[in-house]
């Protein structure tokens, strides 16, 4: 089913890209190719397979509870775009 | 000439206080200030780290402790953190980025007493097979500049094989070690799923990731593989695995040994010099006592669309933390969302956006069950498909990629047919298991990769019937028309 | 107007008690310079992976254990992807699912309004981390500081169809899951500072409908009060709206304390598609039942079951049990004096009475008070045995709070004894008795109060030790020669 440009405009909202119409049109061919070769997996026989979440056979990887020392704050803001007192600095949160 | 020497060889030498490591280290400096320019493999070359790399190095080998890679130089690919070093992923997001902290296998690298020469280039954020996908610059095959070295770790495969190093790290996800390697004719190698920490890689897809060795020998990969692997705490998904061995290395046989040819890697999508080359030297394995059989595995067939799901979601979720406020580049824009889909947009390359985009198609609400869903079940059919084949086989062999090195800008325009190149390295990433391309024979002067996968934990002897392969194929050694 | 019923899901927050954060080893406090407890994982710098801490899964496990769930013996971590400044990774690690939660299936009691108790299912308790923190910045923008990210949170949510349906109910129902966790000693429970959050959603349908109405959550409650005031004044709100023939708007709205009103904060929430899908980079956790049975071992006996336990079997009333529950140091403490032979009742009144008045007082907890149980036992005993009276006692636990001294201490040094001597109250009672003739002739004229004023100076000339009931038997006696 071919994705439309309304999806890949919302799609592009949800990924955060300030996409222009000419690169929304490319996407959405591309997009559209890829999905074509996405139906040879659709009529695979999967009943009863456990979808691969992992890649290892692996389970209870945990650390224990002690404290590290923490980084150095200006090393953490050392490439911080906008930062003041401390803080990064970020434009006025606005919500839409 | 220090530049031609293998890594061991050059261990050797710096060992026995033959050669300085700061002398070997600017030899290697001389040769990328003369060739880079033309071939483009490196992103960053600080001369000054490098020599503070080669001056714990031979501190090293002053007191006695000198191991098996000590001053040997390496290249690193720029989607592995170098602390204090511009780490780029070949993204202009990315641009002036100085990481805070040393990846896990940089630092045991250091421990090593390698000595790092640069970061080098690659498709940007690793998504490519052929590094055209850099923001910043092309790189160009050592066998004909005119041609890709491959990808994503182009940079680094054409490095070892222009001698600009003996040794260079890469990240695998799809084939982004092997089938750079296969382009440039060099070893190259993917080591199983968790073997290798990923603390410190940047991120494609988590589940398919890897960093991994190149070289020009099988025992150089393998050295390098031995210094780099072995668990991490900081890695969840590290295996409770010690650093893969080599002592039994060079005692393997291929006498005996059974490799089953995946006969879908051989049809009408191979070039046909690339299928005569392999059989070629399928031949010469034959002849040194190797069981050598076809086996049909019609489920890896379904390895480029199930890999074109799950690493792009897997991707639109890990690039997701690229979003101005913290580091990297930031557009300004209308609030705090106006910001990040303007830094975004600047800062990602086309590939990379359209990555993100069917990733994130991929996983909304609606598509998931059909598409994420279904392609890890996918997966786990063809992992158990393989696995089952790994009972008769100690090998599974195919060439590495369908075609040699293919020109520059040639298949730009057709996206898909680039990402259709993938099928012979994928299923390895797929099941997790280990996979090494070296080089098996030439088409027209142009090189042609073999592609060794084992069973899951198989590091070991999959290295070690590589070796006795390198052996059995001494004219496939060969080196690029450089000075 | 027909009558509306209200239904509250309750939404908890619970910032839990462990030394370091969810995912990285940097520390956890309150307060502080910001950007100070930070590394690149929680900064989620490129490159970086997580390692859960063990301690935080342990206390979300005993959370559920304590609540009754069905705990699921194979869970994994789920990424919930959407973009915020204080959201590091662009994907917040957390829990997905019906049956993929730690936690599922649970419940808790709660008091009824109309005595006995009420079940409130609890649909999911699960694990994630905490986001940073944003700040208005006075010069303009905001400022973003990540020490909170990364912090283990614990999310507790009630089932729908839900079974809360009053103000008060809301109240409690936080109340006592806020009780449990302090008890499991897994959160601090101090929402002023944040590290317990309520988000209820409220809604109202008419009485005998079947079909749930429109709902509406509440962010910004910081208090106990707040929760019951905002849901009590959004039941209002949204009764209003429906009785003027409008539709209640779903929404999510604040709360304006000093307004005490709520108010419309984000009109639409309907891009938020989260994407999840299974972490790959956090392995499952696999859990058998010996270590779920190791962790039960754990598990304290919870504050409502010990309330019961203090009413059915000690007799106490709701009331005082529940002063007893309120803090489990404080619980601890009357269970040892019952156990050294206290009277529950009696040791409840004390403790509850000038116990409790004394430490609040002088800023102690019972930890740092004066007074052990034995020796509250033992004055408890010195009363009962007719040693000294009551009032005497009141003294001579003030003294016991002072100096920690042992009650048979302190009565032998003030000479406290209670005088229960007949023979010697009867010397006291015939000197006062004819040292008053005008009030004895005032008695036998019929005023039978005044022999009040005789018994006041029976006790006075024996320093309050006399022993009351003697006194006024033997006045009575005197009166009536």
């Amino acid at each position: 089913m071919p994705i439309s440009l309304d999806e890949v405009r919302h799609v592009a909202r949800l990924a955060r890209l300030d996409l222009d119409e000419a690169e929304m049109l490319a996407l959405q061919g591309e997009l559209n190719a890829l999905i074509g070769h996405f139906t040879d997996i659709q009529n695979v026989n999967v009943t009863g397979v456990e979808p691969t979440s992992h890649a290892v056979n692996m389970n209870n990887v945990w650390a224990e509870d002690e404290a590290d020392d923490p980084f150095a704050r200006d090393s953490a803001l050392r490439n911080a775009p906008m930062s003041r007192a401390g803080l990064f600095v970020v434009p006025t949160i606005i919500e839409d | 000439m220090p530049t031609r020497l293998s890594a061991t060889r050059l261990a050797a030498r710096l060992a026995a206080k033959e050669l300085g490591v700061r002398e070997v280290a600017q030899a290697h400096l001389d040769r990328i200030a003369t060739l880079d320019a033309t071939l483009g493999a490196f992103l960053t070359v600080d001369p000054d780290e490098t020599m503070r790399w080669a001056d714990a190095a031979q501190a090293k080998i002053d007191a006695g402790e000198a191991g098996p890679l000590t001053g040997v130089p390496i290249a690193i690919k720029d989607n592995l953190c170098t602390a204090g070093v511009r780490t780029t992923c070949a993204s202009r997001i990315l641009e002036s980025h100085v990481p805070i902290y040393d990846a896990t296998v940089v630092r045991r690298l250091r421990e090593a007493g390698c000595v790092m020469v640069g970061k080098t280039n690659l498709d940007e954020f690793a998504m490519g097979t052929s590094t055209e996908n850099s923001a910043f610059q092309v790189t160009r095959n050592p066998w004909d500049f005119d041609r890709s070295p491959g990808g994503s770790s182009g940079g680094s495969a054409a490095a070892v094989a222009a001698e600009m190093a003996p040794l260079a790290l890469g990240s695998d996800t799809g084939g982004s070690i092997r089938q750079p390697a296969s382009l440039c004719g060099i070893v190259g190698f993917k080591p199983t799923y968790g073997r290798c920490s990923r603390y410190g890689l940047v991120a494609f897809g988590s589940s398919l990731d890897q960093i991994g060795p190149f070289a020009r020998t099988v025992e150089d990969a393998a050295l390098l593989a031995e210094a780099i692997t072995g668990h991490d705490r900081r890695d969840s998904t590290s295996a409770n695995h010690p650093a893969i061995a080599t002592q039994a290395l060079k005692s393997g046989t291929l006498r005996g040994a059974r490799l089953g040819v995946l006969k879908e890697t051989l049809g009408e999508s191979t070039d046909p010099r690339v299928t005569q080359g392999v059989e070629r030297a399928l031949d010469a394995l034959r002849a040194e006592g190797a069981d050598v059989h076809e086996v049909s595995i019609p489920s890896i067939g379904y390895g480029v669309t199930t890999y074109y799901i799950i690493a792009p979601a897997e991707a639109s979720s890990n690039l997701a933390r690229f979003d101005g406020v913290r580091y990297g580049l930031r557009v300004e824009g209308k609030g705090h969302i106006g910001m990040m889909e303007a830094t975004r947009a600047a800062g990602f390359g086309h590939e990379v956006k359209a990555r993100i985009m069917i990733g994130t198609y991929a996983l909304s609400a609606g598509y998931y069950d059909a598409f994420y869903l279904r392609a890890q079940q996918v997966r786990a059919l063809m992992r158990r498909d393989l696995e089952a084949a790994f009972q008769d086989f100690d090998l599974l062999v195919s060439p590495t990629s369908p075609v040699p090195a293919f020109k520059i800008g040639e298949l730009t325009s057709d996206p898909l047919a680039l990402k259709m190149l993938d099928y012979c390295t994928i299923p390895a990433n797929m099941g997790g298991f280990p996979a090494l391309s070296l080089n098996c024979g030439f088409a027209d002067g142009l090189p042609i990769g073999l592609h060794l996968m084992g069973p899951v934990l198989g590091d070991e002897r999959l290295l070690q019937l590589a070796y006795c392969v390198e052996r059995a194929l001494p004219d496939a050694t060969g080196r690029p028309p450089l000075p | 107007m027909p009558e509306y019923v209200a239904s509250v899901g309750m939404e908890v927050h619970a910032e839990l008690m462990t030394r370091s954060k969810m995912f990285c080893r940097c520390p956890v406090a309150f307060g502080g310079e910001p950007n100070t407890r930070v590394c690149p994982v929680c900064l989620g710098m490129p490159g970086t992976l997580p390692v859960p801490n063990r301690r935080a899964i342990e206390m979300v496990l005993r959370t559920a254990l304590a609540l009754d769930c069905t705990i699921a013996m194979r869970s994994v971590f789920h990424r919930k992807n959407y973009f915020y400044p204080d959201l590091p990774k662009g994907y917040q690690v957390s829990q997905y699912g019906e049956t993929n939660p730690l936690g599922y299936a649970g419940k808790l009691e709660i008091p009824a309004s109309g005595g006995g108790y009420k079940r409130v299912g609890i649909r999911r308790v699960h694990l994630e981390e905490d986001t940073g923190k944003l700040m208005h910045l006075p010069a303009g923008g905001s400022g973003v500081d990540f020490n909170r990210a990364g912090v283990p949170l614990m999310e507790i949510v009630t089932d729908f169809p839900p079974d809360i349906t009053t103000p008060d109910e809301a109240k409690e129902y936080l109340a006592q899951l806020r009780q449990i966790l302090v008890y499991l000693e897994v959160c601090d429970g101090k929402m002023e500072e944040g590290s317990m959050r309520c988000e209820p959603n409220i809604s109202i349908r008419p009485e005998g409908s079947e079909t749930y109405g429109t709902k509406t959550e509440l962010k910004n409650l910081n208090s106990f009060r707040s929760v019951q005031l905002g849901v009590q004044f959004e039941v209002r709100r949204q009764t209003a709206v429906l009785d003027h023939g409008q539709r209640v708007v779903q929404e999510t709205r604040g709360w304006d304390e000093n307004r005490e009103a709520s108010f419309p904060m984000r009109v639409k929430e309907a891009e938020n598609d989260y994407r999840y899908f299974p972490d790959p980079d956090l392995v499952p956790m696999v859990f058998d039942e010996a270590y779920l049975e190791s962790l039960r071992a754990t598990l304290p006996e919870l504050p409502l079951a010990k309330s019961r336990r203090y009413q059915e079997v000690m007799g106490l009333s709701a009331y005082d049990a529940g002063l007893l529950v309120a803090d489990r140091d404080w619980a601890a403490y009357f269970e040892s004096a019952v156990e050294l032979g206290g009277d529950a009742k009696t040791v409840c009144n004390w403790m509850n009475g000038d116990y409790a008045r004394y430490l609040n007082e002088s800023g102690n907890t019972v930890g740092s008070g004066n007074v052990q149980p034995k020796q509250l036992v033992e004055l408890t005993k010195l009363i009962e045995d007719g040693t000294i009276s009551g009032k005497i006692a009141k003294d001579v636990f003030a003294e016991m709070f002072r100096t920690g001294h042992d009650p048979r201490t302190i009565v032998q040094s003030k000479g406290a004894t209670q005088i229960s001597d007949a023979g010697a109250i009867g010397e006291i009672v015939a000197r006062v008795v004819g040292a008053n003739p005008d009030v004895v002739a005032k008695y036998k004229s019929g005023q039978t109060s005044v022999a009040g004023f005789l018994i006041g100076r029976v006790m006075a000339e024996s320093k309050g030790r006399a022993n009351p009931q003697l006194v006024r038997d033997l006045v009575a006696k005197a009166l009536d020669e």
